[in-house]
């Protein structure tokens, strides 16, 4: 939309006729005043953050003359990022995202469009009540929404466990194998909501004679929510799939406060939490190096979503 | 609705969706109504009595330790917290504004080539930031200050996205032109014709980035030793690390907690129109 409507403006206004009354607008200092407070900042802590960690990444510490020498940097090419493939602990935090990511995200966008298709349904009664309890846990930070879920998996203070106890069942929310889908939960729980109004706020933008003809020709609710609502609002479950992604590869937060609890999740649980402990260590060009990868990896998921869905539908 | 069949089939219908969404709600809110509960207990009762029933009111006194431990250490990170997302969140909002507005309103060369740079930084994990900010911090010796926090906070991507979209939807070329040639200068007419004009898609940046700010927890974790200087995120984090050697401590994380969470809660219910057409307007290609 933004890329047709301003292709075809001029671009600048020849030198000389500044201040012409219609069309040359205002002078470049002025744009300049009006763009730097955004782009100072921007550069500074977001680009030139970038530019540091990319450098960093190249860099090794040696030592002169054993354990005991002094140490300095230099260049060192690829071997940082060579490290970083060789270590086992970085592989196993992909996978466990990897596995994460596959499962979680697909469950929370299902659930999200059925709720947002149910509020859009004349259906259902109570929109408004469902509408914002699902909303809510949005406005819960991920820490304290961990902390919450924690003493519903603890085994000693749960009263989930508990109900569950009572009819025979013996659920261990933080044992080894579980511990992952727990964190999955409370970002499921997290994010639901989230996910749900932005697709909710682009069914509600659909004008309502597009069903009115469906619905004549006599489809029902189900027909006309899956064959004509979903594939209008196709490119809002494409952006929540990709700030999904995003969300993932970034992980940090919840399995950082499950971790206090359960001894299931290693300091390295995720590529974030690795970063973190690498750099604690005291080894940044690591760490720096294995926050490139993540963004690498981060930016070709996401693009690569976007192209390939874009492609599929034709737009 | 004269069809026999389909009313049933309706009914049945309206039924299977109402059971489905009150099994989702009592998903949403259990985990609320588990700490409500929970935070008005006694210390004692927590274990001992079943969490999703109300037992001895005793709020007033876990309130009251929550906000004496360690001279007051918590009433100071909800200060902080205040601080770090309302600020940040007006001052972000502003220069998004003014950003999002001269994207939208100006002819430049260099327009196009600027949008899409910050359209990169959306997707930038700002987790990935935070360590080599904290390097670059250390060597300007801003780590440990409000500052190390407060800065990176402002800039956000997303909301210059938003801020020209909204600019192009709702200030129109000609009430500007008007304004030009009035003799008004290019701020003036900002802060007097689009301001007014861009006010609730402002509202809608502003809580955007103070919800983002609120939660944020990896950025104050790398920049910040000083207890006195956290916001509540981490603060309630570490204790929440140390009830295994102080159990006492649990009370005053759930208390903390609850007391975090209220006060958000209800500004986004008070506020919900502004957030649908922020996800309505951010969600468009």
């Amino acid at each position: 939309m933004t890329d047709t409507a301003t292709r075809a403006l001029p671009v600048a206004a020849p030198a000389g006729t500044r201040r012409r009354l219609r069309g040359g607008g205002p002078r470049p200092g002025t744009i300049a005043a009006f763009l730097t407070p955004f782009f100072l900042p921007f550069v500074l802590f977001y680009l030139v953050p970038v530019g540091y960690a990319l450098w960093q990444s190249f860099l090794v510490v040696r030592r002169t003359g054993g354990q005991y020498g002094t140490s300095y940097t230099t260049f060192g090419g690829f071997e940082q990022y060579e490290q970083v493939f060789q270590n086992g602990e970085f592989w196993s935090s992909i996978g466990r995202i990897g596995l994460f990511g596959i499962v979680q995200v697909p469950v929370m966008l299902f659930v999200a469009l059925i709720i947002a298709l149910l509020l859009d349904t004349p259906l259902l009664k109570l929109k408004a009540f469902f509408r914002i309890t699902a909303f809510m846990p949005y406005a819960v930070p991920g820490v304290i929404a961990a902390i919450m879920w924690s003493y519903l998996y603890s085994p000693q203070l749960s009263p989930v466990v508990d109900l569950l106890q009572d009819i025979g069942l013996h659920p261990d929310f933080l044992g080894p194998g579980a511990v992952l889908w727990s964190a999955a939960n409370v970002s499921t729980w997290l994010w639901t909501g989230y996910n749900m109004l932005i697709m909710f706020s682009a069914l509600q933008s659909i004008p309502q004679e597009l069903y009115e003809a469906a619905r004549i020709d006599g489809a029902s609710n189900w027909a006309i929510a899956w064959r004509i609502k979903v594939p209008i609002i196709a490119p809002s479950i494409v952006l929540t799939t990709v700030f999904s992604i995003i969300g993932t590869l970034q992980l940090y937060a919840e399995p950082a406060v499950l971790r206090q609890i359960s001894s299931n999740i290693s300091s390295t649980f995720t590529p974030n939490m690795l970063a973190y402990a690498v750099a604690s260590g005291n080894n940044y060009q690591q760490a720096a190096a294995i926050s490139v990868v993540i963004a690498v990896i981060t930016f070709v998921l996401s693009f690569g979503f976007m192209r390939l869905t874009s492609k599929k539908a034709g737009l | 609705m004269s069809n026999p069949s389909l009313h049933r089939e309706s009914r049945m219908s309206r039924t299977a969706v109402m059971a489905l969404m009150l099994v989702l709600a009592v998903y949403f809110l259990l985990p609320i109504y588990f700490l409500i509960v929970a935070a008005t207990k006694p210390q004692g009762e927590l274990a001992s009595t079943n969490g999703l029933v109300f037992t001895h009111f005793n709020l007033w006194d876990n309130l009251h330790t929550l906000f004496t431990r360690s001279d007051g250490i918590f009433g100071r990170w909800a200060f902080n917290t205040v601080i770090y997302a309302v600020f940040g969140a007006a001052v972000g909002t502003l220069i998004s504004a003014l950003c999002g507005y001269a994207l939208a309103k100006f002819r430049f060369r260099g327009r196009e080539f600027l949008f899409s740079v910050i359209l990169g930084g959306v997707l930038v994990p700002t987790t990935a930031l935070a360590l080599p900010l904290f390097l670059l911090f250390s060597a300007t010796g801003l780590v440990n200050t409000y500052l190390a926090v407060f800065l990176p906070s402002i800039v956000s991507p997303f909301g210059v996205y938003l801020a020209r979209i909204f600019a192009n939807a709702s200030v129109p070329q000609e009430l500007l032109e008007s304004a030009r040639l009035d003799g008004a200068g290019e701020f003036r007419t900002f802060f007097s014709v689009a301001f007014k004009l861009m006010t609730p898609a402002l509202v809608t940046i502003f809580l955007f980035q103070f919800v983002a700010i609120w939660n944020n927890f990896f950025l104050p974790m790398v920049m910040l030793q000083k207890e006195s200087l956290f916001p509540i995120t981490l603060g309630l984090f570490e204790w929440n690390g140390q009830t295994a050697r102080a159990p006492l401590l649990q009370m005053s994380v759930i208390t903390g907690s609850l007391v975090s969470i209220v006060p958000v809660i209800v500004v986004f219910i008070l506020l919900q129109r502004f957030w649908r057409t922020g996800l309505a307007a951010g969600s468009l290609k």
